[in-house]
Order: structure tokens, then C-alpha cells, then sequence
């Protein structure tokens, strides 16, 4: 049985945080409903839609992210992962990962008890930093204090499965910060931490504020802070088991692992991406077209049918991600053909470079080979 | 045709008075197109020439007017290119021409290339007329500028139309005037045919189409005809006349038309600019005068982008050619860029035209080494070697001596930038001869200086310094012994062979200097240290370094956006593909062309 992922995409804000590129919107009174009921829809004619029977699956994680779905009533999460369960049935078992993104500045100890219990089993709390002057440079809704609030309710609500992202290159950041956040999460014993360099990207009020200036930390401090915070969440039991992401063992996230592994998911949602039977869909941006169409097919911003050539490449650039990196016999079985057939070149100069360590069946990215992953990875494109 | 109703003309300006406008709407009243059917500029049609604002292949076109008298009249409007690089092909377009409108800018009044213009004319005897356009501007001055014209150009000016080619004022009278003013041609059918090939196309179907203005005799299908120049002989398949943008077919031409020629003529080198077409029974006794058999001036490497491409480049060249008797390339191989092609141009607005031809029009991707001009290499054991490619300049062991090409060039400029200009000239190595005001505010610099000074930028300086003010013009004076030195650059201390050229001793230090740091900002970082070096023999005289890159990673997941992240990296590995691999170092293709540039950062 193939393992299916579900990706559920919530793209309200209370605002926009200065720095993001995802796709949110501004909360209105109006329109969360109608765009529920859009979503449940979609749900209901997957099968369609992304011509795929949902029974020679086993569902292994949901996730649903945003955007801010803390913003949403248990009722309307129950609502989904009901939909979910009901759709799914017969890929339904009972060890599903079910995550829930939060932001501290939406939840309260009811509202995250009511998430729990509609089966919501892993919380993803954007947390950032915990100094706040750097929380508001960002344009945060919450300071740290918020965020410590919600963490303790969630352990109390019955979350023992909680991700923090925090972020790293942030203006006016500091080595001393950054322990500062790596030890309070820490301390605080969560299962799961994403820690993402602050990326400029354009469009955003970041952008405009920070880009050809140096507000920033340089890329020499940006990567300082990363080695930074993998030795540190090293020393404190947390493997690093993809780029930017870290757990105590046995923890890792399913869900994103397996866009790592390529396994296939659905994406629910404005924009919500999906990989099916190595069809890359992506659903239409458009807010207006998808509450009037949320099913489909002309609407599709993307839908890609991936060549033999197409997959073997991501293969190398998502796999190589993962600490585990790529294994050479996984590589012969999926696509019949020895890697160094195909990629024997780029492997033995990318080895030379000191960029990628083979051993025991297994290619991985060195140390140094993290630092320069695009690289790594464009070469196999 | 009853001659007396024919007129064969061109318009003449200053860039940007209005030429191409008035031609526009010249062929728009005379009937022949509506006003729906008329691209902004129809005498432009090449997607290129619209962008640069200048006209580089002339052409011809042939509208009927119903003059006031009540004939109807068949204007020839032969339109000149506007660059010093095809002066050539202008004066053989003025000579298929009896007349020239003279389009004068009502507020800017003469500037230095109405007068260079007005004189070429002149010099081909043509009957000139002056037009004052843009009339409809606040600034506009006409009273000033008909005296402006009378007591600087002396020709009568009083009655010149005052018009607004933009909005269609004056344009009557225009027309009324050609039919008054320019002269009716004076041929004599009966003559031997003799005609001027002013232009010459390719077409896959027709083979080489000679545009020609016929002075005597009179040619029809079936005609046997000789080339009086390179000795081509052909029989005459087809003859007509220039529609707005078609040809038309017609039964004959004789003296006094416009027209063109076609006759199975597999090349257009066999139907070079200037050359005379006659009878081949019956020939005329003598050519017409003028002639010159096109020599290239500026010479540079061009490679495919992609190594494998290096066939498509080879066919590309070869159309090109077909169509354009002044492009020359031959088979070359550098160590940096694989094989390619040494190509031969009139100048670098030229190499610029073919360069930007061969990237649109057969989508190929180029490298383009810097633009040399033929040395003369004198050896020791008497051998003397035009040199083309730096490259291979023999070892300085075996030189006696070396020649550079020295031109005469005319630099026409307001007082106010006198200074500048010359300047500028004696950065570039100039020798001054001589400055005469022309009028109280302009004058007429006259220098010669080393063509290799000029052929990267002097134009684009020439224009900065004199804030768009100074015209240039140039012709070849000879060549002359300099002191001169190979520059080379080493990347990672790998010599690069095509970015190796050739300069004066005492420019290279400061050129092999703004090279380096030049190419320091072109080339990205890579893992590993780059030291970029300039040398001379053996000697370095200059150094950068290329700091090593500190990280390229992203840590976004964009949800499972994977598609996004293959973008990224799909752009990042398209960047690689616009490089060349030297040893282990990528350079992209732009840095070959762009350290030519250097006076830009200044």
C-alpha cells in the first residue's frame, strides 16, 4: 500500500507578516465559510480531480497549514478532518500524523483543547524567536510571552507531538539571540524544530526594506548561526534529519518527510500543491476562481506530468535533503538503471568538490556540501 | 514612363528631425496605403532598426501623386541608412537619387550631421530643398531656422514647407514641391542599359534582387546582363518596382526608374553596392563612377554558446551573408571557446546589427570575442602578416615592427563641447590637424586617430561628452608604426585566448587594470578563490581576486511547492548554461563582450 499525504491549505492572516511571500490573505468576517465549504467540496471530488482512488493508498499524515489555521473554529477543523476520515475511508488507519499549524497569537487553552480533541495529534507553532524586539521587526502578531502561554496550554490540552519553527539571519540578530530562542524552545523539551534562514523575497515589505542594504546578516553570520544552532540542538538530543529540520528520535515530521521521499500527497486549497502518480499539480491562486470552481482540472495553476529524467532529478535534489541522503540500490529499483548511469559524472566531481561523501550504498551531502545544496543539487537538474 | 513625370529622391536629416515621419506620411498621403495598413514607420521593417531609431538597410519605395497640374507623378523615395559605418552605402543610395528633401528640426535648428549630409548631397549634385518639421513644437523657431539654413547651407530657404510630419501639417505642400524641385532624370532609353545597384537582397526563392536606378537604356525579362565590377552575368528573370514593402512586378524598366532586378543570382556579392549593371550583348562603354569593393574594418571571434550549436551558427552566417556583402567570416578554434567563426564588419555598429540578427532571428546564443582591427605585423625575416585575432601574433622574438590603421575623423560639435571632445581625442591617442568654426557656435574638429581607440566605445564616449551634440564621421588614412603590446588575461591562471587583444604600450597598464576589475564584477563566486590577472609576455601588470562563494542553500520548504524549488534551481543551473567553462572556472558569456566597455564606469 502506497502511503498518501493531505495537505490542507488555510491562507488567512490576521496579517501578513513582513517577510512572507505564502499565499494569505487578511481575515474578513465573510469568506472563511464560503471558503470552507469550497475546500469541503474539493475534498469530496478529489477522486476526480486529481484522477486518483484513494483505496490503494494508506494514508499516512494530514497536514493542514496556512497561513494562520489557528484562525479557524474547531467546528470548521472538525469539519475537515471529518470530511478527511469520510472521504478516506478506506485509507484511513489509525496511526495518522495530523498536523496543525498555530499561531500563538490565535489560541487560547479552550480552543487548542477543542483542536485535540477534532484529532488533531501534532502542533506546529510558529514561534520564531523569543526576543521580541526581533519578533516585531518581523511584524509578529504575538511577543514570546504569548507564545510560552501557548505552548504550556497545548502540552495541557493533551499536545505531546509539538514542531517550533524559529528563524535565523533575522535583522539585528545576534549569536547570544539566537541561543537565547534555541534555549527556550529547548528547555521546553518540544518533539520538533524547523529552524529557516530568513530568505528575502520579493514582493514582500522586507524586500523593500532590507534588499541592497545591510541590515541583514551576511551570508559569513547567516551560516555562523546555522552551524550554530545544529551543534547546539545536536548537544541537546535533537538530530537534524533534513536541511532545516530537527527531532528527538522518532519524531521526525511524516508529513514532510515525504515530500522529501516523493511519496505522493494531495493538496487541498488555494494553491495547494499535489503529487499524483507523478503528476505535479498546483491548484489555481486565484481566490474567486476557486470558491466558483473548486474542482476543477482548467483551473490548475500547474499540472505537470514528470519525465523519467524529470523524476530521477528530483529524486537527487529532494533526497539529498534528507541526513539519510540517497540511497544507490532505492535509486536502481525505482528507476532500473544504476545511478552512476545516469549521474556518475556529477557524483564523482561533486565527491571530488568535497560537496557529497559516498558510502555503504548511500550518497549524502557533506558538511560543507549543506552550505552549498543549490549547487549540489542544480547539477543534477 | 515619360521621365518628366518620374522623381527619384531621399529625405536627409539630422537623427531624430523627422525623417522617417515625413517618409511615412509622404507615402501615406500619395494614396498608396490607408492610414490603417501603416505601421509607425514603414520604410523601417526590420524589428531592429525600430528599436535603435536608425535606418541600416536602405530601401526604396514607389508612391503615384496626383499633382495639382493634374499628372499623376511616380515619386522614387530612396531612403539612406544614418551611420557613419554604411557612409558607403549612402552616398551609392544619393547617387540613384536627382534630389534630396532636406528635413531641418524647427526649434534645434542645423546640427552637425544636416550639414554633413547636405554636403554629401551636394556633392552628388543632387538638387536639394529644405523642409522645416515640427513646427507644432512650443519651441519651434521656423523664421530662425530658414535664415539659419540660408546664411550656413546657402540654398534658398523663404518658401520651405513649414510643417508637422507628426500631425500631418504642411505635407501638400511637400508633395507640390518634389514634383517643382526635384529634377525630372535625364536618361536616355535608347542608350546601352547602365544602371546603379544601390542595395541588394536575398530572397530563398529569387536568389540576389538588385534594387537599381536605371540612368540610360532600358532592361526587361529575358535580357542578358553583366555585372561591370565582379564580371557576374545572368539572364533577367524578373523586373519591377518597390510596392510599400512587396515587390511588384512589371514588364521593363527603363531610364530614369526605380526598380529592381532579379535574374537566378545565386550571391549577393555578385550584385555589390555601386556596381553598374549593363547589357552583356550590348554593353555600355564605361561604368558608372564611384565604385569601391567593401573592406572590413573591425574583425572579432563569435562562438556558439553552446559548443554544439557551432553548425547552426556556420548556416546562419552563411544567410547572413546572402544578404549583406559586407559581413566576411572564417573558420577559426580558440582554446576558451571551442570553434567558431572570425568575422570581418564595416565597423561596430555593424558587428552590433549581425550579432543581435544572429541571437533573434536564428535564436543562437553567441560568445563574441573583442573587436580587433588588422595589424600589420612585420617580422623580422621580412614577412609582413595582417593580423585579425590577437592570437595569433607571432612571438615578439620574431617582430621587427608592427602597423596600426590610423584614421582621419571629423568630429562636428558645438563650442561648448570642444573642450571634451578633444580631450577625448587625446586619451584615444588622437593627433590633432586642425579645428575651423563653421559659424559662430559650431565647429569642425579634424584628428587622426588609431582605429583600435575607436572601435569599442568611442561613439557612445564621443555622445556622453558632448551630451548628444557631436557628430563623427571617419575614413581610413593609412597605417602607421606604433608601439604596441598583446594584453593577455589569465582566469585561476589559465590564459584566456579570447579575451587576449592588442593595444598601445602605454594604454596597457590602465586597460589591463579596469579589465580585471571589470571582469572581477562579471564573474560570480565560485568554491574556490578566482585571481584574475593581466599580463604582458610574461609579466603580470594587474590583479583581482574573485572571493570565494560563502553558501548557496535554501532552507524554505514552500509547503510541498516542489515545482517552485525546481524553478530556482532550474534558473540557477540556466545561469550556468550562459557560461563557459574555462579549466574549472565559469565565466558567462557577457563578460567577453562587456570589458570592452570599460569607459562606461567611469
Amino acid at each position: 500500500m502506497k502511503p498518501l499525504g493531505i495537505y490542507v491549505h488555510i491562507p488567512f492572516c490576521v496579517r501578513k507578516c513582513d517577510y512572507c511571500d505564502f499565499l494569505s490573505m487578511p481575515v474578513g468576517n465573510e469568506g472563511m465559510d464560503d471558503y470552507i465549504y469550497a475546500l469541503l467540496c474539493e475534498i469530496k471530488g478529489y477522486a476526480g480531480k486529481f484522477n486518483c482512488v484513494g483505496d490503494r493508498y494508506g494514508l499516512s499524515s494530514i497536514y493542514i497549514g496556512g497561513g494562520t489555521p489557528s484562525l479557524l473554529s474547531a467546528d470548521s477543523v472538525s469539519m475537515i478532518t471529518d470530511c478527511i476520515r469520510r472521504q478516506f475511508a478506506y485509507a484511513y488507519g489509525k496511526d495518522v500524523e495530523i498536523t496543525m499549524e498555530a499561531n500563538p497569537g490565535t489560541v487560547s487553552p479552550d480552543s487548542l483543547k477543542s483542536y485535540r480533541e477534532c484529532g488533531i495529534n501534532r502542533l506546529s507553532i510558529g514561534l520564531q524567536s523569543v526576543n521580541d524586539d526581533e519578533l516585531r521587526t518581523l511584524g509578529r502578531i504575538h511577543d514570546a510571552e504569548a507564545f510560552f502561554k501557548a505552548f504550556d496550554a497545548a502540552k495541557k490540552a493533551g499536545f505531546d507531538n509539538i514542531n517550533v519553527d524559529i528563524m535565523t539571519a533575522l535583522p539585528g540578530q545576534t549569536l547570544d539571540s539566537l541561543e537565547n530562542t534555541l534555549k527556550a524552545v529547548t528547555d521546553l523539551s518540544c518533539t520538533h524544530i524547523s529552524a529557516y534562514s530568513l530568505i528575502l523575497e520579493e514582493g514582500t515589505p522586507f524586500y523593500k526594506r532590507y534588499a541592497g542594504t545591510d541590515g541583514l546578516p551576511g551570508e559569513e553570520k547567516e551560516r555562523e548561526m546555522y552551524h550554530f544552532t545544529v551543534s547546539y540542538l545536536k548537544e541537546h538530543g535533537y538530530k537534524r534529519y533534513e536541511i532545516s529540520n530537527f527531532s528527538l528520535p522518532g519524531y521526525e515530521s511524516r508529513h514532510n518527510s515525504a515530500y522529501w521521499k516523493r511519496n505522493d500527497y494531495l493538496g487541498f486549497g488555494l494553491g495547494a500543491s499535489s503529487l499524483v502518480d507523478n503528476t505535479r499539480y498546483k491548484n489555481t491562486v486565484n481566490m474567486c476562481d476557486y470558491l466558483k470552481h473548486p474542482l476543477s482540472r482548467d483551473l490548475f495553476e500547474e499540472n505537470i506530468s514528470l519525465s523519467e529524467r524529470d523524476r530521477m532529478a528530483e529524486h537527487m535534489f529532494l533526497g539529498l535533503r534528507l541526513s539519510e541522503g540517497v540511497s544507490e540500490e532505492e535509486f536502481g529499483k525505482e528507476f532500473e538503471k544504476e545511478i552512476d548511469e545516469i549521474y556518475g559524472r556529477e557524483l564523482s566531481r561533486l565527491v571530488t568538490e568535497g560537496l557529497l561523501l559516498r558510502d555503504g550504498g548511500r550518497i549524502r551531502l557533506t558538511e560543507k556540501g549543506v552550505d552549498y545544496g543549490n549547487y549540489v543539487f542544480s547539477r543534477f537538474l | 514612363m515619360d521621365q518628366g513625370r518620374i522623381r527619384n529622391f531621399c529625405i536627409i536629416a539630422h537623427i531624430d528631425h523627422g525623417k522617417s515621419t515625413l517618409a511615412d506620411r509622404i507615402i501615406e498621403s500619395t494614396g498608396l496605403l490607408t492610414s490603417r495598413e501603416m505601421q509607425a514607420q514603414v520604410l523601417d521593417n526590420m524589428d531592429l532598426e525600430r528599436e535603435r531609431g536608425i535606418t541600416i538597410k536602405s530601401q526604396a519605395v514607389r508612391t503615384v501623386y496626383k499633382a495639382k497640374d493634374g499628372n499623376e507623378y511616380i515619386f522614387n523615395l530612396i531612403d539612406t541608412p544614418g551611420h557613419v559605418d554604411f557612409n558607403y552605402e549612402v552616398s551609392r543610395s544619393l547617387a540613384a537619387c536627382d534630389g534630396a528633401i532636406l528635413v531641418v528640426d524647427a526649434a534645434q535648428g542645423i546640427e552637425a550631421q544636416t550639414l554633413a549630409n547636405v554636403y554629401l548631397a551636394l556633392d552628388h549634385d543632387l538638387d536639394v530643398f529644405p523642409v522645416i518639421n515640427k513646427i507644432d513644437l512650443p519651441s519651434a523657431e521656423p523664421d530662425r531656422v530658414v535664415n539659419e539654413i540660408e546664411d550656413v547651407i546657402g540654398i534658398e530657404a523663404q518658401d520651405a514647407p513649414r510643417i508637422s510630419a507628426k500631425n500631418g501639417i504642411g505635407i501638400d505642400e511637400v508633395l507640390e514641391q518634389i514634383v517643382k524641385k526635384i529634377p525630372a532624370p535625364k536618361g536616355d532609353p535608347g542608350k546601352p542599359l547602365k544602371a546603379l545597384i544601390f542595395d541588394s537582397l536575398y530572397d530563398s526563392y529569387k536568389g540576389a534582387i538588385a534594387f537599381v536606378r536605371l540612368m540610360d537604356g532600358r532592361v526587361t525579362k529575358g535580357t542578358p546582363i553583366k555585372m561591370m565590377a565582379t564580371g557576374a552575368t545572368a539572364e533577367v528573370v524578373e523586373v519591377g518596382y518597390f510596392g510599400a514593402g512587396q515587390f511588384i512586378p512589371c514588364e521593363e524598366l527603363s531610364a530614369g526608374m526605380v526598380g529592381y532586378i532579379t535574374a537566378s543570382i545565386k550571391n549577393v556579392r555578385d550584385t555589390a553596392v555601386g556596381d553598374t549593371i549593363t547589357d552583356a550583348s550590348r554593353p555600355c562603354e564605361k561604368a558608372l563612377p564611384g565604385y569601391k569593393k567593401v573592406l572590413s574594418m573591425v574583425y572579432c571571434g563569435m562562438y556558439p554558446a553552446d559548443g554544439a550549436k557551432y553548425p547552426d551558427l556556420r548556416d546562419a552566417l552563411e544567410k547572413l551573408q546572402l544578404n549583406d556583402a559586407s559581413l566576411n567570416y572564417e573558420p577559426e578554434t580558440s582554446v576558451a571557446l571551442g570553434f567558431g567563426f572570425r568575422c570581418g564588419f564595416l565597423g561596430l555598429l555593424h558587428l552590433e546589427v549581425v550579432q543581435e540578427r544572429l541571437e533573434r532571428e536564428y535564436n543562437l546564443d553567441l560568445v563574441t570575442t573583442a573587436p580587433s582591427v588588422i595589424y600589420k605585423v612585420h617580422k623580422l625575416n621580412g614577412d609582413v602578416i595582417d593580423l585579425t585575432n590577437p592570437t595569433n601574433l607571432p612571438d615578439p622574438s620574431e617582430i621587427d615592427y608592427m602597423e596600426e590603421p590610423i584614421v582621419d575623423a571629423e568630429i562636428m560639435v558645438t563650442k561648448d563641447f570642444v573642450g571634451p571632445i578633444m580631450e577625448l581625442c587625446q586619451e584615444r591617442r588622437g593627433r590633432y590637424v586642425s579645428m575651423e568654426y563653421m559659424e559662430e557656435t559650431r565647429a569642425l574638429l579634424k584628428y587622426e586617430l588609431p582605429l583600435n581607440e575607436i572601435i569599442y566605445d568611442f561613439f557612445d564616449a564621443l555622445k556622453s561628452r558632448s551630451r548628444g551634440y557631436a557628430s563623427f564621421d571617419y575614413e581610413m588614412k593609412g597605417y602607421e608604426k606604433s608601439d604596441l603590446v598583446k594584453l593577455d588575461i589569465l582566469i585561476n591562471k589559465e590564459e584566456v585566448d579570447a579575451l587576449s587583444f592588442i593595444v598601445h604600450a602605454e594604454s596597457a597598464y590602465d586597460r589591463g587594470r579596469r579589465m580585471c576589475e571589470r571582469l572581477k564584477d562579471e564573474i560570480p563566486r565560485h568554491l574556490f578563490e578566482i585571481p584574475i590577472q593581466a599580463a604582458i609576455g610574461s609579466k603580470i601588470i594587474a590583479r583581482e581576486t574573485v572571493k570565494a562563494m560563502r553558501k548557496d542553500v535554501l532552507a524554505k520548504c514552500y509547503g510541498g511547492d516542489i515545482t517552485r524549488k525546481k524553478k530556482l534551481l532550474e534558473k540557477q543551473k540556466e545561469g550556468k548554461k550562459r557560461m563557459r567553462q574555462i579549466g574549472n572556472v565559469e565565466i558567462p558569456q557577457k563578460a567577453f563582450m562587456s570589458v570592452l566597455k570599460l569607459d562606461e564606469d567611469k
